[in-house]
């Protein structure tokens, strides 16, 4: 048992994180509200260092080595590489929610005591919740980082033999309760669990990863609020418990903007259509309208208002510093230009918000779906920079189309659409985008950066004549 | 207290806490989707705690091993998803930032 102090000063930290985690929701407050949780944390780590008797040999090099790769880490990269950066961090605390459980019932079987009912179904939980989400992470940051396909990688009888690696992993856990059996069938269970992980992640597609990484975040605090019930700690109970209540209503956020269930997600391997299905809806008579940044210049220079519809292709291509210098030139012109946010363009929630926001666009231009939509009919241009299935009208009125009723930026309601595109690949699903080819559509080829930039060079030009 | 207790208390708690989470989250705005998975990502760190306390109490070669491992883990969780937090909040402004001087004009 804690002393009081500690419980209530445990209390404390908690308070601290729900009072973070509150301001958080409010662009004004959010820095304090990180603040206000890191000031928790501390809190937490303060008492329980404060509780130590023994251990400082391995504590105190692990945790400075520990905190001087995160924030090493975490100032180096690129805001570009946010989505891979949250991953592997969700990776290395749930790796160690998964140790933690491991280390007691170490200690519980070293001492020559066997492990109580309550205590092994506790380390068992966390054993395995822990592991999935360690090793699920990881392959999500391997497939965002591009060591790997990102695209679903699937094999016969997938989600089967998932289910019944599953249903093994319950049945040695079951077996090992009952038994007390531990040695080989933990190890079984734990590389059993570090499996299903990875089994569950390799079939998700890159465009489904703003789901996968917050049920990833979500798992991870479930992870660490059984790691409360391993070490009888509230604190991480109730810390894990609001992070695995977050994580699961960003989940569902996200699945309800692709208008998709969970379980689709998952077990859909969305991208892996068919190509011919999909490519079969378009007319031979329809052909693209390519054209190049002189005209895009002249067309952006005479418009009253103009759209950025921003996508992951922007990520990539590193172009939003580009487009906010684009942004800027418009605006002394006396264009009003504003950025349409779909809640899954990108790689995670919020992907666009953190780039645009890097480039210094001021949050209130930066518009979510359902402010946006009425605007495209009265504007002149929207430039859709490497979005593809976010803008893709099939979704309206397609009920054939695999996206038919996601919620969609209705560009296509601008007097002209020009879309920045690096080729006419198919998007991430492998969806045919019929707005390439209207006729009030203008495709401008090449990389987003690059075009941006010439496109910025027209117009100063525009500006000078 | 037996350890069953324990569970059952914490149980009661956790089952509270979702509820909290829940109404906490659940207004939150999409601009600010990133910053709050982040957030929360470091805050699932508090397993740090949970590293310490076994270490305190590890037993033998592996019984450190273990240990040694999840505190590093565990602090590399909360400091990097801590600083990575605080960058991308930093960067959220109202209105543009002044820039600096050399470009202008």
């Amino acid at each position: 048992m804690l002393p009081n102090w500690a419980t209530l000063s445990y209390l404390v930290a908690i308070v601290l994180f729900i009072i973070g985690i509150k301001q958080l929701t409010s662009p004004a407050t959010a820095r304090r509200g990180n603040r206000i949780a890191g000031l928790g944390m501390l809190v937490a780590i303060g008492v329980t260092l404060g509780l130590l008797h023994a251990g400082w040999l391995y504590i105190i090099p692990a945790a400075a080595a520990g905190a001087v790769v995160g924030a090493v880490a975490s100032k180096r990269v690129a805001m570009t590489a946010m989505p891979q950066m949250v991953a592997l961090f969700n990776g290395m605390g749930a790796g160690a929610a998964a140790l933690v459980a491991l280390g007691d019932w170490h200690r519980i079987t070293a001492g020559g005591q066997s492990v109580g009912t309550i205590d092994s179904v506790t380390i068992l939980l966390s054993c395995l919740i822990g592991s999935i989400s360690f090793s699920g992470s990881i392959i999500a940051f391997a497939k965002l980082q591009e060591l790997m396909r990102g695209s679903p990688i699937t094999w016969p009888l997938q989600h089967s033999l998932n289910a019944l690696l599953l249903g093994a992993l319950i049945g040695i856990g079951a077996a090992i309760v009952v038994t007390g059996a531990w040695g080989v069938l933990l190890i079984v269970f734990v590389a059993g669990a570090l499996l299903l992980g990875i089994a569950s992640v390799l079939p998700v597609g890159g465009a489904d990863m703003p789901v996968i990484i917050s049920l990833l975040n979500s798992l991870t605090g479930l992870a660490a609020a059984v790691t409360g019930f391993v070490i009888s700690n509230y604190a991480l109970v109730v810390a894990g418990a609001l992070v695995g209540a977050s994580g699961s209503i960003l989940t569902l956020l996200m699945s309800r903007a692709m208008n998709r269930s969970l379980a689709n997600v998952l077990f859909g391997a969305f991208g892996k259509v068919t190509p011919g299905a999909a490519a079969a809806a378009l007319r031979p008579d329809q052909t693209v309208h390519p054209t190049n940044v002189e005209d895009v210049a002249v067309l952006l220079c005479y418009a009253q208002q103009v759209i950025f519809v921003p996508g992951y292709g922007m990520a990539v291509a590193r172009a939003q510093h580009e487009v906010k210098e684009l942004a800027d030139l418009l605006e002394k012109r006396g264009v009003r230009v504003l950025y349409a946010i779909h809640p899954v363009a990108g790689r995670m929630p919020g992907h666009m918000n953190v780039l645009l926001a890097e480039a210094d666009v001021p949050y209130p231009q930066l518009l979510e779906m359902d402010q946006v939509n009425p605007e495209f009919a009265r504007t002149d241009v929207a430039v859709v920079i490497g979005a593809n299935d976010v803008v893709n009208p099939a979704a309206r009125n397609e009920p054939s189309s695999p996206i038919y009723g996601m919620p969609i930026l209705r560009v296509d309601e601008a007097k002209t659409v020009v879309v920045l595109k690096r080729s006419m690949n198919p998007g991430f699903a492998g969806i045919e985008n019929h707005l390439f080819y209207d006729d009030n559509t203008l495709m401008l080829f090449g990389d987003a950066k690059d075009s941006v930039a010439r496109v910025i060079a027209e117009v100063k030009q525009q500006a000078n004549a | 207290m037996s350890k069953t207790d324990a569970v059952v208390i914490g149980f009661f708690i956790f089952v509270l806490a979702v509820f909290l989470g829940i109404e906490l989250i659940s207004k939150v705005p999409s601009i600010l989707h990133t910053p709050l998975m982040s957030a929360t990502n470091f805050i699932h760190g508090i397993v740090v705690v949970g590293a310490i306390t076994i270490a305190a109490t590890a037993r033998g070669q592996l019984g450190a091993i273990i240990a040694t491992a999840a505190v590093f883990l565990g602090t590399l969780n909360v400091v990097g998803g801590w600083v990575v937090t605080d960058r991308i909040l930093g960067m959220f402004h109202r209105r543009p930032q002044p820039k600096p001087p050399a470009e202008k004009g």
